[in-house]
């Protein structure tokens, strides 16, 4: 009797997280799979049934094609530039030997702490006609008229790479730290140059940590929401905008499952294809 | 070493980028002038002045910290009791669960705004604070299990071990030994739900029902007419509110437990 009791002492425990997960997420999940394939009728109600009329609506629809393939191309950009410019810093602060090292880590985590929209929204206060960098160049006398740099592609990835960076750093900090520093020692002595060691050695070890800061850049990325609409102008809109669109705006939920789902399977087969290659525990690893 | 200055130059210009938005929200918010923009005329509150006698981010304010308070609890509660589970027993199916108990995390955060929203409209249950609470606590539950888990495993079995030798039951040793030593844990934990809670927007924006606002999406309505110096002066709240307030707390912590030595 006890002996059953113990065995069942974990399931008590896991039992109000399960079932949050279960009620809130997993049954959620398999809902809107199923609403996709309602019809959306003329009166706007949603009739139950196996209709495959909005999944031909939305792959067909050369629209919707285009916002998912530039929503994918703006997540890789914004991905392959925070792995270019953030592993000098990641690797900087792990070798480092300074005593203000734990510093320098909590300031990389520090914009964790502060509002996600107030950072975004200060691009406006920096690049805007009357920002500071504007202000700046017309009071040195580069330039007679603001230029304008907001509004555009580029702001929006600009944007995304301020939100994104301390991800990736710390992503490669965490294994870029775990390396065994025996191993930097033993390549130097057989010979090799400082820059031989770090391509030989130090860079292959650091790629899981590089893969996985890349796997959350690029699936935060193109499931971003505010930072278009801040950012962004008309022509920018990312998918997260379209479901927004189809659920809030035409209460159209057949359609917003649809466009909800695909999100979901494109970004679900790039987290399946890393963890075949790399092994989500890597994640875990960088919140030890 | 030539390198190696070269990337400590960089690495300050890194920061320099990453606290180059921060830095203009809070200088600006102590700019007088109308216009919430450079130049800057003179330095003064009035837009903290007029920030606390606007009764719409006022009740911001309240929701939001409501809500975030809410999950933390719920959340950490949750959250501890799943990673005793994972961490301190073997039984079959663990990775797969610890899998399942993550996944928030992976699935975009649209996507999980969606399921929720429709799921629950469909059960005819209304937009309304309780929708809002189970959103964040699915967000931020997996948050906290990884955060706790990684604690949970740095404190040794010994100890629990010992209380169960002595004649401790499971709850009384949960109480006396693991409780104590997994505090550190368990509020940073309750931090991190009520941060994440307290700053999240797209979710939030899905849910929320009509004529309430949390802070972010209160921001986000003032940010549809144009930048009024208000928001900076706002902004630099919530910047004193979720990065001075932990800190000051842990240089308190830190000055206490050195006193007691």
């Amino acid at each position: 009797m006890t002996e059953r009791t113990a065995r069942l002492r974990p399931w008590y425990l896991l039992s109000p997280a399960l079932a949050t997960i279960t009620f809130l997420l997993v049954i959620p999940t398999c809902f809107i799979l199923v609403y996709s394939f309602w019809l959306r009728t003329a009166t706007g109600a949603d009739q139950a049934g196996f209709y495959l009329s909005n999944w031909k609506e939305v792959l067909s629809d050369p629209f919707y094609r285009d916002i998912l393939f530039s929503t994918l191309r703006i997540a890789a950009i914004t991905t392959v530039i925070c792995a270019l410019t953030g592993y000098l810093p990641a690797y900087f602060i792990a070798m480092s030997e300074s005593r203000h090292k734990s510093l320098m880590l909590l300031l990389v985590m520090l914009p964790f702490w502060i509002s996600y929209i107030i950072r975004t929204m200060s691009w406006i206060n920096i690049l805007g006609t009357t920002g500071a960098l504007n202000t700046l160049l017309i009071d040195l006398g580069i330039i007679d008229q603001p230029l304008s740099l907001l509004y555009n592609e580029p702001a929006v990835i600009l944007g995304l790479v301020n939100f994104l960076l301390p991800f990736m750093v710390l992503n490669v900090y965490v294994s870029l730290e775990a390396i065994d520093r025996n191993l930097l020692d033993a390549s130097r002595s057989l010979g090799a140059s400082e820059l031989q060691s770090f391509r030989e050695v130090t860079l292959p070890l650091s790629l899981p940590g590089l893969a996985a800061g890349g796997l959350l850049c690029f699936v935060l990325s193109a499931g971003t929401y505010i930072t278009p609409v801040i950012l962004g102008g008309p022509r920018n809109a990312m998918f997260a905008n379209l479901v927004f669109e189809a659920i809030i705006t035409q209460l159209n939920w057949p359609l917003g499952s649809v466009l909800s789902i695909l999100l979901l399977i494109v970004l679900g087969a790039i987290v399946i294809l890393y963890n075949r290659l790399v092994g989500i525990g890597q994640f875990a690893k960088t919140f030890g | 070493m030539k390198g190696w200055h070269l990337i400590r130059l960089y690495t300050i210009l890194f920061y320099l980028f990453m606290f180059l938005p921060i830095a203009v929200v809070v200088l600006l918010s102590f700019n007088p002038s109308e216009f919430g923009t450079f130049p800057m005329t003179g330095v003064s509150f009035r837009w903290f002045v007029a920030l606390w006698n606007n009764d719409a981010i006022v009740r911001a304010f309240r929701v939001s910290i409501l809500l975030g308070a809410m999950t933390a609890v719920i959340s950490t509660t949750f959250g501890v009791m799943a990673s005793l589970a994972l961490v301190r027993y073997d039984f079959p199916g663990k990775g797969l669960l610890t899998t399942l108990l993550i996944a928030p995390i992976l699935i975009p955060e649209v996507v999980l705004a969606v399921a929720l929203l429709l799921f629950l409209r469909w059960l005819d249950m209304p937009k309304s604070l309780p929708l809002l609470l189970f959103g964040h606590v699915i967000f931020t539950l997996p948050f906290v299990l990884l955060v706790v888990q990684a604690r949970l495993v740095g404190i040794r079995r010994d100890y629990e071990e010992a209380a169960m030798s002595l004649g401790a039951g499971p709850i009384e040793t949960f109480f006396k030994i693991t409780f104590p030593l997994l505090m550190p844990a368990i509020f940073a934990g309750m931090l991190f739900a009520f941060t994440i809670s307290f700053d999240d927007i797209t979710g939030t924006m899905f849910w929320k029902p009509g004529g309430v606002e949390t802070v972010p999406t209160q921001i986000y309505a003032m940010l549809r007419n144009s930048i009024s110096p208000e928001i900076n002066a706002l902004g630099t709240v919530m910047i004193v509110l979720t990065v001075a307030l932990p800190l000051l707390g842990m240089a308190i912590a830190r000055q206490m437990s050195a006193n007691r030595k």
